[in-house]
């Protein structure tokens, strides 16, 4: 999100923020209500979850849960939702992939093709979240209809056959992910390409790079922290997500959302739902860690 | 003679930034009603002493008074001081009419709209008023940031290299403006800036600043004609400055020895007589004459080769070489007497002893002839 | 000629590309808006059937729909004043102060942006339960502050970043005191992006559905109206509330450009 108010007007002129020293504890002040809240509504309940996680499975809210440091817990639900979080993580990383690229030629002709049309171009990129989520989600269920247009084109066309659809596929709901949370792969990678100097480019052209080369050579690499964030913001809220798979699958597409929300609300048996919440955490910081390492870009945060 | 009771007492001032001395025991005072120019290349210090004067800054040691007030310790919105700031710094998100009325309003003034059209026809900008700074020229802005400064009557205007940002043209242009400006408010100006030029067709008195400390302080002309230190006969134009040892008096002149040759100045233009020194002549004071030519009675000399010249239009720059190696300058106005010389030729680089003038030399240290590089440098253009 | 038609191709594919993956973008909302118009055959149908403005007329009719709209915009309203108020204090002290733990308070801010939704709404429910603080409206409000926050720091701060700390300098210079400075300074030239803050929190909270599920109990918000009526068979009229939400969100968005265009385009 740094990255989506990066587009915003440049830093202008050098700031000297050194202020007086005598007010040496104003800044605290300013910080302690905002940092409170943060540390006890979300540092405080990733302590209880963390807690809960290891709760005796035997207990229940009426009964009360007694803590006794189930790590058998994790082993239980990792494997009682080991297919949806396989597909979880499988889903959103096709999703991803498909969201470089298209957002790419979208992010890179927004930055250096549009010229006046920018602001609208942007503004059109980021109208989808102008709408509710669920209620766009559905709109989707309408457009995959089977008795849609695009199924029956499809259909006319063989694509699909006589009795083909798409709804309540795995590919809606990748469809779904990926239309949801493209704007946050294009944003930071608009940011990025839109800062390039431009001149690099020309001097490319001017040493004897065809497009292509200084599109691999120059324009890739340098847009590279704008992709490494953004497929993060896109990558991790998809893994999270059960609304797609929820409103546009059938239960043979649920994501791990599914269980970790039927684990609370309905079976009511919050130390496995705990145990998946937390195993899905660490999951993905570890793709996190290994993706930045391997990308070898630490300009995200 | 004139009031002194608004004279600005910058007195032994020291601004230290961890363990960076920035400006360095520093003691300055600047008469009611001057223009002085604070002349020197950047990041000398210059923006420091200001912000101090201005109280954005506060002294590490040392004492800023106005007057016989110590104003020290008073905050910037409780001095009779205003600051016109490098790139201005006008308020984006007020009109000129509201930037230039800021003072005011803070201080409650009424007929706020009577002065600010008062204080906008002194700068030329009538019929601007309901502009943003962003729809503004630079020398626009500038006028901008010159007038909300100047309606408040401070005792002091500050400028922080106001032409700075200014392309040539327009910056001779302001020059004179502000020069004007400030013979009819009559306000003291203590003017900011790295541009020699600027420095001395502006300000009746100049102060040059080396590495945080006062070089020389004096009118534009003394200064040139016989600069205090080395670092002053190279930042203000240009000399040839040759190591040798002073020899002590002799009637009214100092005696100096140089690569074998003896040399006289007199003792009024010498400040030492005795150890080692540089004998300074500026090069449009000396004079060429093919070898084994006569040399003017009373003049002194040195023999050398020319190696380079340049056409500059008002006069020829020549480079002379002399026997020990250096090269020295010679600027020979072009008046249309004398022939070009060509490269190669022996010549006689002569000069009268009343031009040339004595300073202080390490001991060690070889003969400068080069003007200090004064490139304002990115950081310093914000800074 | 053919040489032409390849320069020709070579400069607008991109472009052709990018609008086409407009298209993509936009299609649902189309939908939407197209579906506020549909008078659906069935209960359960999705599909077009036939024009009416019917759901515009009585958006109300579907019971509990507009109870669970305005109980969205109060706890939006409420999320977005208590999180702009707590995030631009701390943008400020971020921007303007340097001080020890400036780190650590990065990496407060930065990771309820960073952890997946699932995780911070279970993760809240357990505290509740373990608190045994009943679930509702001010769960649901709690945590909705916290979300926003961090977006509320970030963009506050990056405008402060952008703004040449010398005007408060220029401002003293000129007589204003520290309050003054920060009255007609500070505040006027921070003000957009406390405002876009706001505008960002609002619709944060407004559109939240993970969070909110675990934390609701059984308070309905706008979004789980939606979830639950997908079981039963959504109403038109949600079509119509999340026409009229784009319109209105769009409205916002290019009035406040069109101000910004007007307004300060040197800060
Ligand atoms: N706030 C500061 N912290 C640390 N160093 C500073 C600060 N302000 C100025 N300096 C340093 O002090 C020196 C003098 O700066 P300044 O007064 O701005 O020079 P100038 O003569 O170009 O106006 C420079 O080397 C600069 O880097
Ligand atoms: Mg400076």
């Amino acid at each position: 999100m740094t990255l989506m108010t990066g587009i915003g007007a440049a830093p202008a002129g050098s700031a000297r923020p050194a202020r007086k020293s005598g007010r040496r504890w104003l800044p605290y002040l300013l910080l302690l209500p905002g940092t409170l809240w943060l540390v006890v509504f979300f540092f405080g309940p990733m302590l209880t979850l963390g807690a809960a996680s290891l709760w005796d499975p035997a207990g229940s809210l009426q009964t009360g849960y007694a803590q006794t440091l189930s790590f058998g817990n994790y082993v239980d639900a990792v494997r009682d939702a080991g297919p949806q979080l396989l597909r979880s993580f499988w889903y959103a990383a096709i999703a991803t992939l498909i969201g470089v690229i298209i957002g790419y030629p979208l992010a890179y002709a927004i930055a250096l093709k549009a010229g006046r049309w920018k602001y609208l171009l942007l503004v059109a990129v980021v109208a989808p979240m102008f709408t509710s989520f669920l209620v766009r989600t559905l709109a989707w269920k309408t457009i995959l209809s089977d008795n849609g247009a695009l199924v029956g084109l499809l259909r006319d066309i063989g694509i699909l056959g006589a009795d083909g659809r798409l709804l309540a596929t795995p590919i809606a709901v990748v469809l779904g992910l990926t239309y949801n949370f493209l704007p946050f792969l294009v944003l930071p990678l608009y940011a990025s390409l839109e800062r390039l100097d431009r001149r690099l480019l020309e001097a490319a052209g001017d040493l004897y790079a065809s497009p292509a080369r200084s599109f691999v050579k120059i324009t890739l690499p340098l847009s590279m922290p704008g992709l490494v964030a953004g497929t993060l913001l896109f990558f991790i809220p998809a893994v999270g997500d059960y609304i797609n798979a929820e409103l546009l699958g059938n239960p043979n597409t649920y994501m791990v959302g599914n269980v970790i929300d039927s684990a609370f609300l309905v079976r009511l048996d919050y130390p496995h739902g705990a145990a998946l919440s937390f195993a899905l955490m660490f999951l993905i910081l570890i793709i996190v860690m290994v993706y930045l390492f391997r990308s070898g870009t630490d300009e995200v945060v | 003679m004139e009031s002194t009771a608004g004279d600005l007492h910058i007195a032994n001032v020291t601004k230290r930034f961890g363990i960076f001395t920035a400006v360095d025991d520093l003691t300055l005072t600047i008469p009611q009603g001057a223009f002085f120019a604070l002349l020197g290349a950047s990041g000398c210090g210059k923006t420091t002493t200001l912000r101090m004067v201005a109280g954005l800054e506060e002294p590490t040691a040392g004492q800023v008074r106005l007057g016989d007030r110590d104003i020290t310790r008073l905050r910037p919105y409780q001095r009779p001081v205003n600051t016109v700031f490098q790139s201005y710094a006008l308020f984006p998100h007020l009109d000129v009419f509201e930037n230039v009325a800021f003072g005011l309003r803070r201080r409650k003034v009424r007929q706020v709209a009577s002065q600010v059209e008062r204080m906008l026809a002194l700068v030329q900008l009538e019929g601007f008023t309901k502009r943003r700074p962003a729809e503004l020229s630079g020398g626009q802005q500038q006028r901008v940031a010159l007038a909300r400064a100047l309606i408040n009557h401070p005792q002091v205007l500050l400028l922080d290299e106001p032409l700075g940002a200014l392309d040539l043209k327009l910056r001779r242009q302001m020059q004179i403006e502000l020069k004007r400006i400030q013979t009819e408010v009559g306000i003291t100006f203590v003017h900011v800036t790295h541009d020699q030029e600027e420095a001395m067709t502006m300000a009746d008195t100049v102060a040059v600043m080396n590495a945080g400390r006062i070089e020389q302080l004096g009118r534009p002309a003394e200064i040139y004609e016989y600069p205090a230190t080395a670092f002053v006969a190279n930042f203000l134009g240009q000399s040839n400055l040759l190591a040798g040892e002073a020899a002590g008096l002799s009637g009214g002149d100092v005696l100096v020895s140089a690569y074998e040759q003896r040399f006289a100045v007199p003792a009024v233009r010498a400040r030492a007589d005795q150890g080692p020194v540089f004998l300074g002549v500026r090069p449009e004071k000396l004079a060429l004459v093919a070898d084994g030519a006569a040399v003017p009675a009373g003049h002194q000399s040195v023999a050398g080769v020319v190696t380079d010249s340049s056409y500059v239009g008002v006069s020829t720059q020549y480079l002379v070489r002399t026997g020990w190696g250096t090269e020295l300058a010679v600027f020979a106005p072009n008046s249309g007497t004398a022939a070009p010389l060509a490269l190669g030729a022996r010549v006689t680089a002569h000069w009268d002893p009343r031009h040339a003038f004595i300073l202080r030399r390490e001991p060690g240290e070889g003969d400068r002839t080069t003007p200090v590089l004064d490139e304002p440098d990115a950081v310093g253009a914000v800074s | 000629m053919n040489y032409r038609i390849g320069r020709w191709i070579a400069d607008r594919w991109v472009m052709g590309v990018g609008l086409l993956v407009l298209a993509y973008l936009a299609l649902p909302i189309i939908v939407v808006a197209g579906l506020s118009f549909n008078r659906p055959s069935n209960r359960l149908s999705y599909d077009f059937n036939e024009f009416t403005l019917d759901n515009w007329t009585n958006v109300c009719g579907p019971a509990g729909l507009c109870d669970a709209v305005l109980r969205s915009v109060q706890i939006g309203f409420l999320a977005t004043v208590f999180a702009t108020v707590l995030g631009t204090l701390m943008a400020f002290a971020l921007a303007r102060h340097k001080f020890f733990a400036r780190p650590a308070v990065n990496v407060i801010i930065f990771l309820p942006m960073a952890t997946p939704e699932l995780v911070m709404g279970t993760s809240l429910l357990a505290l509740f339960v373990t608190g045994s603080v009943a679930l509702g409206f001010w769960t649901i409000l709690i945590a909705h502050v916290m979300f926003c926050i961090s977006f509320v720091v970030v963009t506050v701060k990056a405008r402060l970043a952008g703004m040449d700390a010398r005007l408060e300098e220029a401002a003293m210079d000129l007589y204003a005191t520290p309050f003054q400075t920060f009255r007609r300074v500070t505040l006027p030239l921070a003000l957009p992006g406390i405002v876009a803050a706001a505008l960002l929190s609002f619709s944060l909270s407004f559109d939240d559905f993970i969070i909110t599920n675990f934390n609701s109990g059984t308070t309905v918000t706008f979004p789980m109206y939606v979830w639950g009526a997908n079981q039963r068979g959504v109403p038109p009229q949600v079509n119509v509330i999340g026409t009229a939400m784009f319109a209105i969100a769009l409205l916002l968005v290019l009035a406040t450009n069109v101000r910004r265009r007007r307004g300060a385009r040197v800060a």
